[in-house]
């Protein structure tokens, strides 16, 4: 069966490799224990055995394996983003997710035959980017950031005849990608560089009366009532005063869902899914991607959205939902 | 590497949504009294803003240069629109030199040189060489580095310019969504310009009352103000040939007065530091990325010996 869309999964783990796998995933994305990624979290992620593991575990069973080495390489430190290049194209990888130009030029000159996915870390976001990129650098693939609408995602892919990956499920970021210093101006640690946004090590959750503050640092980013669910504070979906009044300024903590728009996707040239949440538990990884599964499986068929699919409500980040910046409203 | 004698003061765009007569007022003052040796004009946030000034602006920069000024045109953090290409493509035509923000620009400027803009990441030398390649002639180091990867890259630029952002509110980050429409409840399509109503940017605070942001449109800045006059020294030194003041509504001609009295050597890095301390409190300095901490923290020097 034609796959109606291309489905790629979040692999934060060997167990997570494999729960993506069996349950149905085109392609898996994962990356190396250190600032390579930009999932640099502790628990997290490969040693290059268990890559070579998980590979060989994919093969087997059609799946492909694409490793993210997408983080901006350090002044004086190019060796890390060097060896993960490296260790990807030896152990197999079907194609690097890179967003640094030097990481890219790298490469691009070292592995010609290596497929390059630009990272939505890159935040391409026009076709005049993309074709720098693909002309520049020979990428395959686009990730596009989550700042465009539908009709602008058909309008890039008609312009440019690359195939496009788009996020369709899970956190949802506000900035652009690859750009925002809001974590490092409170944590000192930059996503860019060391791949980690709000490290959990600056993490805290404090009770004051019956309320429970949170903060990363010293920074209060956002305090629950005893009725609200506590949310992790990422600085994009902190609370805030602003004319006095406290506000989701940036964004409430809230996930993207975009079953209902999976045809308008299809329709406007994409290629593949994007599923979030390397961070996510195996029991999670299994549950989106089974039923991404039978939801992608049903369209391909011409069939309805089978009854999993309303099941995702409420497991997304907060319990909530939004088309995020696929619906216009979202600006 | 630099002779630190040839440092020089360039002016940033203005970030924040000013009307026309506060722009060429402005514009006027830093013309005749400002000791600023490059202008950066045109808008780099959100291009819904640049029809209400752009008539202006070549008379703005005709003056800039009658003053012996260098005039660059800075161009958006984020392209997505037909119309934004358009602006590019017609800057181009002109022979203007422009500041890229989005790497979309390289699309454009083949062949022709170009200075790469702070809202770009350079984080390695490779990276840099790709730009200089491409025809970049200055460097803009991201405002996220410290002052040893500064080094590093500066030592590296073979472009032979490298510009520090080294005054103002610091750019933390650009979104397609409108947080100034957000915060009066409406949406960037129908946004009413409500930028305008903040000049230096709105503030942003935890929730217990401290401020932390400054929201300016679709960008989110540092609520503390970035001042690098402590640095100076160290960053001539290590290469750095531009620092970059960026508008905002004090007495810009004033602040470049100070810095270039401090590149100079005529005024010591803490008189400087008093004199700015005076117009900007009490909203805090900050410099914590120089010195690879926490954007915000503010490192004061160690006495000098």
């Amino acid at each position: 069966m034609k796959a109606y869309l291309e489905l790629v999964c979040p692999a934060g783990t060997p167990a997570a490799l494999r729960a993506a796998v069996d349950a149905g995933a085109d392609a898996v994305y994962c990356g190396f224990q250190d600032c390579t990624n930009a999932r640099n979290y502790p628990g997290l992620n490969f040693d290059r055995h268990e890559l070579k593991s998980g590979i060989a575990y994919a093969h087997a069973r059609g799946c492909r394996v694409f490793v993210a080495v997408n983080t901006f390489a350090r002044a004086g430190d190019f060796g890390p983003w060097q060896r993960a290049v490296d260790d990807a194209a030896a152990l197999g990888a079907d194609a690097i997710i890179v967003a640094d130009l030097g990481v890219l030029d790298y490469a691009a000159r070292t592995y010609p035959q290596l497929r390059l996915h630009l990272s939505v870390q890159a935040a391409a976001a026009s076709a005049f980017a993309i074709r720098f990129y693909r002309e520049t650098f020979g990428i395959s693939r686009v990730i596009l950031p989550r700042v465009l609408a539908v009709e602008e995602i058909a309008a890039l892919i008609g312009q440019t005849d690359i195939e496009a990956e788009v996020f369709a499920f899970g956190s949802l970021g506000t900035m652009v990608e690859g750009r925002c210093y809001l974590s490092s101006y409170i944590t000192g640690r930059s996503p860019s560089m060391d791949g980690v946004c709000a490290p959990a090590e600056h993490v805290s959750y404090q009770e004051e009366g019956n309320c429970l503050v949170s903060r990363l640092g010293e920074v209060m980013i956002n305090l629950f009532g005893p009725d609200e669910p506590a949310a992790y504070p990422t600085p994009c979906k902190g609370r805030y005063l602003v004319h006095g009044r406290p506000i989701y300024l940036f964004e409430e903590p809230i996930g993207l869902n975009v079953i209902p728009l999976l045809a308008e996707l299809k329709a406007a040239g994409v290629t593949a899914l994007k599923i979030e949440g390397r961070q996510r538990s195996r029991a999670y990884v299994s549950k989106i991607v089974g039923t991404f599964r039978a939801i992608l499986d049903s369209l391909a068929q011409g069939k309805p959205l089978p009854a999993e699919a309303a099941e995702l409500a409420g497991v997304a980040e907060g319990g909530r939902e939004t088309f995020g910046a696929y619906a216009r409203g979202w600006r | 590497m630099s002779n630190p004698a040839k440092s020089r003061l360039t002016l940033g765009p203005i970030l924040f949504h000013w009307p026309n007569p506060r722009r060429r007022d402005f514009y006027a003052r830093i013309a005749d009294e400002a000791p600023i040796d490059c202008v950066y004009l045109g808008e780099a946030v959100c291009s819904k803003r640049l029809p209400w000034f752009e008539e202006d602006l070549p008379e703005i920069a005709a003056r800039l240069r009658r003053a012996g000024k260098e005039v660059i045109f800075s161009t958006p953090a984020l392209i997505t629109t037909e119309q934004e290409a358009a602006g590019i493509q017609a800057l181009l035509d002109a022979g203007e030199t422009i500041e890229i923000n989005d790497l979309a620009c390289l699309h454009w400027v083949r062949g022709k040189r170009f200075v790469s803009g702070p809202l770009i990441n350079v984080f390695h030398e490779r990276a840099l060489d790709v730009l200089r390649n491409h025809g970049a002639r200055r460097v803009n180091m991201p405002v996220e580095l410290s002052a040893a990867q500064i080094a590093t890259l500066a030592r590296h630029n073979r472009t032979g310019e490298t510009e520090v952002f080294a005054f103002g509110r610091q750019p933390l980050a650009i979104s397609q969504r409108c947080y100034h429409a957000r915060a009066h409840n409406l949406h960037k399509d129908n946004c009413q310009f409500v930028c305008g109503l903040d000049a230096d940017g709105l503030e942003v605070s935890e929730l217990n009352g401290r401020a932390l942001f400054a929201v300016n449109g679709t960008q989110t800045l540092s609520h503390g103000f970035l001042v690098l006059v402590d640095a100076l020294a160290e960053l001539q030194a290590a290469g750095v040939s531009h620092f970059r003041l960026s508008p905002h509504t004090l007495d810009m001609v004033e602040v470049a007065g100070i810095y270039r009295a401090v590149l100079d050597g005529t005024c010591s890095a803490d008189e400087a530091n008093a004199r700015l301390a005076e117009r900007i409190a009490p909203i805090p300095f900050i410099n914590g990325y120089l010195h690879a901490r926490a954007g915000r923290e503010w490192q004061p020097a160690r006495p000098s010996t």
